[in-house]
């Protein structure tokens, strides 16, 4: 019998380069640690496994905000708006949001395929919410509604990447979701690297070099993605800054992509959300002018609702048969989940003041953003105690970046054990303490600094527990291997 | 194109080729002049995609109870809701929420939840009669999502080539387009019920390899779509011995298998029939096998929930797979939970069995009857002959056009099937999608539409297809031919 005909050597290269941190290495390691911890309790020094990797938030014990619960139970099972108990279960607003929704759903069907572009009357709803949140009128037909934000960043990919001289250009630290479809579309990642020391700021005349340094190479820079607020990074660009980029990708005849999921997690009051749509416009540039995808997701802000897989991309600029062909590969898929559909035209569309479900709405949001502050800086302050760690402020997101200065010592044991120093480092603290982060490798960094990515969702009354068990693992650490 | 200065970013011409090449007629011309008709006015009745809720009917009510009861899981500690959901949908909510920590919020296990993924495990043990292990079974959002990323993960250049039935759904070379493989169609046989012809199938391998092309995988569609057969474990056993001696890997879309029309050829899985041959063929050949909630008598489209199960595949290959899995995160927990539900129904006992058991009867019993209803109606209309659907959701007849109207359709630059199904929707409404969506034999020309309508609807639906295609067959054919009640004087 010959070679297996699916085997990893014959498997597609570009599947096999692509990588992705966030589930990786130190979390299947947390994964098995876990099962040990069932099967042998007291086996391992901590009692639990604390998941810090990833921005997930209602696995953490983040409740989701209850009217959109409510909505959803009802579009789920239409049955229940003719019951007369339904109106002592569910507030009023629910049920007339929901009958509403369910209106503008062929049959109330809830269970078929849409548009592929997701249910028009969603659409609508949603094009409302960017409108009232910009200032700039945003149409329908520009709005693709797709399983989360990650499916449409892929579709993005597909469409520009023709072969391995076509660049993308990433900010390092990034969303390591941007270099594994770049990788898994077989294009070149050009990097443009955030600067540590000015808060993760984003120079033009930086981008402008490395743009030339990479045309030098070959490569055709097609596109600039900019996660704003920054993930892992947590900033939140000024709206001068902005306003360079979107100079900057008009100019050099980039398209601008947008990455917008955290657009509700902002904790300074100096800084405000501003879109690259509304900066776009009020910079009098219209779709002429600027080609811009804007991806929004349900999975972040204050909803927390990743385990639906809602989002949605907002494109303009894009000529007509463009746009045709995103709607074929979009159509291929057929839809995106009717409930992720729902959701998105939700948070686009809260509760607002006379509702009946206003005050407990936004009681539960202010309460979840006021945490997630607290919290924010509760790490970054016991990140900038530790010796040899330096932390930037959370401005916005759901994550903390602090960077180690690893002794050489410890940087020679990972290399010893064939770990790069921050996973080898990341090792040792999910093993001593239970705490699971992702190594900065994971995401980008300047080659020689070395980074954890924390997230800030872990419940308020443990943050003091896991400040704790980090310092006295950190201690110990340098202790160890301390010059 | 390499360097600066003021050019459109984004222009036609600069896309991904293979962006451009993909084809997926199932929601392409017909489907959006359709659409553009609804606009305008016109009533449309649309068969071109097997989406049952969108034509009337209803979720079955048991999984829509659980999973309302998830999604708001307030409701578990109101002391009246047991007197709006019955106790084994309070029962089985709380289950799954005690498999999903977090809720229907939370990411899930990329893979997807294993306390489901046990469930799946479960029922494929309990329909073939052989252990299934969860940790080679991942949910995905929508079976499409599965073939996507197995296609993704075998195709590496257009010199791998994938054996693709022909007439096939279009996802197949959609896929095989975006990954830039290579279609090795191999043709079903009409005249023999759809039949495969292992012959003719071995020759287009031979012909193939002798291109270059390496070919890698073989789908089969079973039941099939567009053509409704049913395979017989004979045939599914060749395909296998086909697939050990070729070194392919067999994926097996088996989503249509609750939809069966026939008492001849049950549904048996490609894994029973594998593991039935015994070594060494059911310890070599790699078989992915896939299914779905939005067929069967579910037809939870919308959910999107879908699973593949992986039998033979090395354990890099599923590390590889389970990867690029992690990329997207997780599948969507409710549809992830319509899987659970789908896979362990309500069993005799429980409270909503009866309701359950009464709804899905009703569902299949009804569709075997509009099988029958539309095969007679297209056999009973001139110039076309339309194969029994045993199984599915699709009738696939084919129309014999013509000479004037092929004629016709080219000046009009159509394809002839298109042109045909065009005038079919512009007189009557039905939106279907031709043929040539599906690929056929050259020359022959078909087209899709579904079994879905309401039954009260089919009579007039197929009267009024008979009406359109006779004064269609009069206009192009002059009088005679076979088969038409219609005599001119």
């Amino acid at each position: 019998m010959a070679a297996p005909a699916v085997a990893v050597d014959n498997l597609n290269p570009k599947v096999l380069k692509c990588e992705y941190a966030v589930r990786g290495e130190v979390v299947m390691h947390a994964q098995r640690l876990q099962q040990q911890l069932q099967t042998q309790p007291g086996s391992l020094p901590f009692d639990e496994i604390l998941y810090c990797n990833i921005g997930n938030p209602q696995s953490l014990g983040q409740q989701p905000i209850t009217f959109f619960r409510e909505v959803l139970a009802l579009c789920d099972h239409p049955c229940l708006l003719e019951r007369e108990e339904t109106k002592s279960l569910f507030s009023a607003d629910a049920i007339s949001r929901a009958t509403n929704i369910l209106a503008s759903i062929p049959g109330r069907a809830t269970g078929a395929y849409s548009h592929s572009q997701g249910i028009k009357g969603l659409r609508d709803a949603i094009a409302a919410g960017i409108t009232a949140r910009d200032g700039f009128p945003a149409n329908a037909d520009d709005i693709f509604l797709t399983d989360g934000a990650s499916p449409g960043v892929h579709m993005m990919m597909q469409l520009l990447i023709r072969n391995e001289k076509d660049g993308i250009f990433c900010p390092i630290p990034q969303y390591p979701l941007y270099s594994a479809s770049i990788a898994l579309h077989g294009g070149a990642l050009v990097p443009y690297y955030l600067d540590e020391s000015t808060g993760w700021g984003l120079e033009v005349s930086d981008l402008k070099k490395q743009l030339e340094d990479a045309r030098s190479k070959g490569i055709d820079v097609r596109a600039l993605v900019v996660i704003n607020p920054g993930n892992p990074t947590g900033q939140v660009l000024a709206e001068e800054n902005q306003r360079d980029i979107v100079k900057f990708c008009k100019n050099e005849g980039l398209v601008l992509l947008a990455d917008e999921v955290y657009q509700e997690n902002i904790y300074v009051d100096n800084k405000k959300f501003n879109s690259f749509k509304k900066i776009a416009r009020s910079m009098g540039y219209n779709e002429e002018d600027l080609t811009l995808v804007s991806f929004q997701s349900v999975s972040k802000g204050y909803y927390g609702e990743c385990g639906k897989r809602g989002g949605y991309m907002e494109i303009t600029g894009f000529s007509a048969p463009v746009r045709e062909q995103i709607y074929k590969v979009a159509s291929v898929n057929l839809c995106s989940n009717i409930t992720g559909q729902i959701l998105a035209s939700l948070v686009m569309n809260a509760p607002k003041v006379g509702d009946a479900s206003y005050a407990s709405y936004k009681a539960e949001k202010d309460g979840i953003l006021q945490s997630l502050a607290r919290r924010a800086k509760a790490l970054e302050d016991a990140f900038n105690n530790l010796e040899g760690i330096t932390c930037n402020k959370a401005e916005g997101a759901m994550y903390l970046f602090p960077q180690i200065r690893l002794p050489r010592k410890a940087i020679e044991a990972a290399k010893a054990a064939k770990k790069a120093p921050d996973a080898f480092y990341a090792l040792r603290l999910l093993e001593t303490t239970g705490i699971v982060v992702v190594p900065g490798s994971g995401f980008g960094q300047v080659p020689g600094t070395w980074h954890i990515r924390c997230t800030i969702l872990p419940q308020e009354e443990k943050i003091p527990a896991i400040i704790s068990h980090f310092k006295a693992f950190h201690e110990s650490f340098m202790a160890k291997y301390r010059d | 194109m390499v360097g600066g200065g003021v050019r459109k970013p984004l222009d036609y011409e600069e896309l991904n080729e293979n962006v451009k090449k993909v084809q997926y007629a199932v929601r392409g011309e017909l489907y959006l002049r359709a659409s553009e008709l609804q606009k305008e006015g016109k009533k449309i009745i649309f068969t071109n995609v097997g989406n049952p809720h969108a034509l009337g009917q209803k979720p079955l009510t048991f999984p829509r109870q659980v999973v309302a009861l998830c999604q708001a899981p307030f409701l578990l500690d109101d002391p009246n809701v047991g007197l709006i959901f019955p106790a084994d949908a309070i029962a089985r909510a709380k289950h799954y929420l005690s498999l999903a920590p977090g809720g229907l919020g939370a990411y899930s296990d990329s893979r997807g939840i294993p306390g489901v993924r046990k469930e799946v495990a479960e029922f494929i043990q309990r329909r073939d009669g052989y252990p299934s292990d969860p940790e080679l079974i991942y949910l995905t959002d929508g079976a499409s999502k599965g073939v996507m990323q197995m296609l993704n993960a075998i195709i590496r250049s257009d010199r791998d080539g994938i054996l693709v039935p022909v007439p096939q759904y279009p996802l197949y070379s959609a896929a095989i387009s975006l990954f830039g493989g290579s279609l090795v169609p191999y043709y079903l046989e009409e005249e023999a019920n759809w039949g495969l012809d292992f012959a003719n199938i071995r020759q287009t391998v031979t012909e193939a390899r002798s291109k270059g092309i390496t070919v890698r995988a073989m789908v089969i569609i079973n039941p099939g779509n567009p053509t409704g057969q049913c395979l017989s474990e004979g045939t599914i056993r060749e395909l296998l011995s086909f697939c050990y001696r070729e070194n392919l890997v067999l994926l097996a879309d088996e989503v249509y298998q609750q939809n069966i029309y026939q008492d001849e050829r049950p549904f048996i899985s490609a894994r029973k029939v594998l593991f039935d041959m015994g070594p060494p063929t059911s310890r070599e050949v790699q078989l992915v096998s896939f299914h779905t909630v939005s067929k069967g008598y579910w037809g939870e489209c919308g959910q999107r929930g879908g699973y593949f199960e992986m039998t033979n595949l090395p354990p890099k290959t599923v590390d590889e797979i389970y990867k690029v899995a992690s990329i997207a995160l997780s599948p969507n927990v409710p549809g992830q939970i319509f899987m659970g539900l789908m896979v362990n129904p309500p069993k005799p006992g429980d409270i909503s069995y009866m309701k359950y058991a009464a709804e899905s009867k009703a569902i299949l019993e009804s569709l075997r009857r509009r099988a029958h209803i539309m095969t007679d109606g297209f056999n009973n209309c001139r110039n076309v002959v339309c194969n029994f659907t045993e199984g599915a959701m699709y009738s696939f007849p084919q129309i014999r056009l013509p000479q004037r109207a092929i004629d016709a359709a080219q000046s009009a630059g159509k394809a002839a099937d298109v042109f045909y199904c065009l005038k079919l929707l512009e007189a009557t409404g039905i939106s279907t999608v031709p043929g040539s969506g599906f690929g056929q034999k050259e020359g022959v020309f078909h087209l899709r539409t579904t079994i879905l309508p309401a039954e009260e609807d089919m009579p007039a639906i197929m009267s009024s297809f008979k009406k359109f295609n006779d004064s269609f067959m009069d206009q192009y054919d002059g009088y005679g031919g076979g088969g038409s009640s219609y005599s001119r004087m």
